[in-house]
């Protein structure tokens, strides 16, 4: 099995800590192996492509850069969708202009950084768990079961799109699709979950302006949690920080300024994993959720 | 290459006849559309030149308007006065008067790149709505959105320290954009954050707040980048 790079990356320092700590455990209880990016840097989010896309590239290839110049790894693993987005986004440009690549070298050189070759590529933590383990490999390990709990997989926008920047998608079987991504279905039914035809799995969360235009991140949340609802959902599992935080705050806000309730819970799918593997509850960072599942999960027997 | 929306024509644009028969069709009131005919002699022939030099905005000659982008749009679906696709055909022609009348709702482009992932000619609207927020806000046509705000907390962090602390970020622009902290949804989140939260937890973010994360091999790496944005925002737009 190959030891990769973890980038945790800034959300998962603050408000994901959750996600991190989560993964952290389950990578631990499923004898997989990695190493933190040493002294990573922030990919550059959203935000900074705003001020000069370069910035972003820029940023996403300096990690890179550390983890195959300095620790010798040829793969870097990202949990989070915005980082995973960035370093492939990175990765495309980078291979696909030799003017990006030129930039991306030259500004190493002058800031005395590490410097990129293109040598190293990035996987999200879901594609890093099929690929070593698939959903045979987590039913081996499984030491208890999601006892069919109702799940709606929610995979975001960045995982995704645009789909130009990831090659390894859409390959056919075994590859993951752009269009109606399953990963995160096939880990969690693994375990004993029951999927629900959820047919808003990579919409949008409004992330970008989660804070910035609030009106219109609350309406597209509610979309998600009313679609998860209508769909027979118990659980929305998230894969990225900046979806799961814009789903609890925007539940809470749509209840608090416009009266509209929905009980369906948020989870990180590394928290429904890592509870079928037999890991407690406060080990996974579930008690650190704004979204309270703690009686849902008991009465279902999963915690 | 015309647009024919009805949505799209302003009202006093729309004719209604009380009483009006042609080739023995009777076509009185507003069953139908009739527009007022207009010539256009405002237009800004560089406009497009303009906005391609704006990053994000580089193709957008290439749109063929399919109108794919503003099919799939996520704020479309939300308010159809946000229409991506009218953006591009109006950029091409140099219309900014008829962009700036929707000034203060492009901005609101969510990048959530369904448009990107399905345009057939590789346009990047996503890239040509950033594009054209930041000709408003440079030219002072409108005053920097929240959105800018946001962003540019952002890079200031990382351009100090390399890294953000989420926190400090939310901190900075409810103090910037002069929200208070004490609305109730952002109170009644904290208190239910607080809940469960394990005491070890609530001290280590409080901790990262004071003492914020640092990338320490960021060295010059910040001064570096500053200075290649400026040199590259000089050359595009003098």
């Amino acid at each position: 099995m190959a030891k990769v790079a973890y980038y945790p990356g800034c959300a998962l320092e603050g408000t994901g800590g959750p996600y991190d700590r989560s993964t952290r455990a389950l990578v631990k209880k499923l004898g997989l192996e990695m190493e933190d990016v040493s002294d990573w840097n922030c990919c550059g989010a959203m935000e900074v492509k705003n001020v000069h896309p370069m910035l972003q590239t820029y940023l996403s290839s300096r990690v890179m850069a550390i983890a195959a110049e300095q620790q010798g790894f040829d793969t870097v693993m990202a949990p989070c969708n915005g980082c995973y987005h960035n370093l492939k986004k990175a990765e495309y440009e980078t291979a696909t202009s030799e003017e990006t690549m030129n930039t991306v070298q030259d500004l190493a050189k002058k800031s005395d950084d590490p410097v990129y070759k293109g040598d190293v590529r990035t996987v999200h933590l879901l594609e890093w768990l099929m690929e070593e383990l698939g959903s045979e490999g987590i039913k081996d390990r499984m030491n208890k079961s999601l006892n069919g709990i109702k799940i709606a997989n929610y995979y975001g926008c960045m995982y995704t799109r645009p789909r130009q920047i990831f090659p390894e998608k859409d390959q056919g079987e075994g590859s993951e699709s752009s269009y109606k991504p399953h990963f995160m279905d096939d880990l969690l039914g693994a375990a004993g979950a029951e999927n629900v035809d959820f047919p808003l799995k990579t919409a949008c969360c409004g992330g970008a302006h989660t804070l910035s235009d609030a009106d219109t991140s609350t309406q597209l949340v509610l979309n998600l949690l009313q679609a998860a609802e209508d769909a027979g959902a118990e659980v929305i599992a998230t894969e990225c920080p900046t979806c799961h935080t814009g789903l609890e705050m925007h539940q809470v806000r749509a209840e608090t300024e416009f009266g509209i309730q929905t009980g369906v819970k948020v989870l990180y799918f590394t928290q429904l994993l890592g509870l079928a593997l037999g890991l407690s509850p406060r080990k996974l960072g579930i008690h650190e959720n704004v979204s309270d599942s703690m009686g849902l999960l008991k009465e279902r027997g999963v915690a | 290459m015309a647009i024919h929306e009805k949505s799209l024509i302003d009202d006093d644009r729309l004719l209604t006849h009380d009483s009006l028969v042609v080739d023995g069709v009777d076509v009185s009131g507003h069953w139908n559309t009739m527009i007022a005919p207009r010539t256009l002699t405002d237009y800004d022939d560089q406009f497009e030149k303009t906005i391609q030099a704006y990053a994000g905005g580089e193709n957008v000659h290439r749109c063929w308007q399919c109108g794919s982008c503003t099919n799939s749009c996520s704020v479309y679906a939300l308010n159809t006065d946000f229409n991506p696709r009218y953006w591009i055909y109006l950029t091409r022609l140099g219309l900014k008067d008829e962009i700036i009348k929707d000034k203060e709702i492009i901005w609101q482009c969510v990048s959530c790149n369904k448009c990107t992932n399905i345009c057939p000619k590789d346009v990047k609207p996503e890239g040509v709505m950033k594009a054209l927020s930041h000709w408003m806000e440079h030219e002072g046509i409108t005053e920097e959105k929240p959105s800018t705000t946001f962003d540019h907390v952002f890079w200031e962090q990382i351009e100090d320290r390399g890294r953000i602390e989420d926190t400090h970020v939310l901190m900075e622009f409810f103090k910037k954009t002069k929200q208070s902290l004490f609305q109730g949804w952002v109170i009644e989140f904290a208190k239910r954050l607080m809940k469960h939260l394990p005491v070890k937890m609530g001290i280590n973010s409080g901790l990262n707040m004071v003492f914020k994360p640092k990338t320490k091999s960021w060295g010059r790496t910040g001064d570096v980048l500053k200075q290649y944005v400026q040199e590259q925002k000089e050359a595009a737009h003098g």
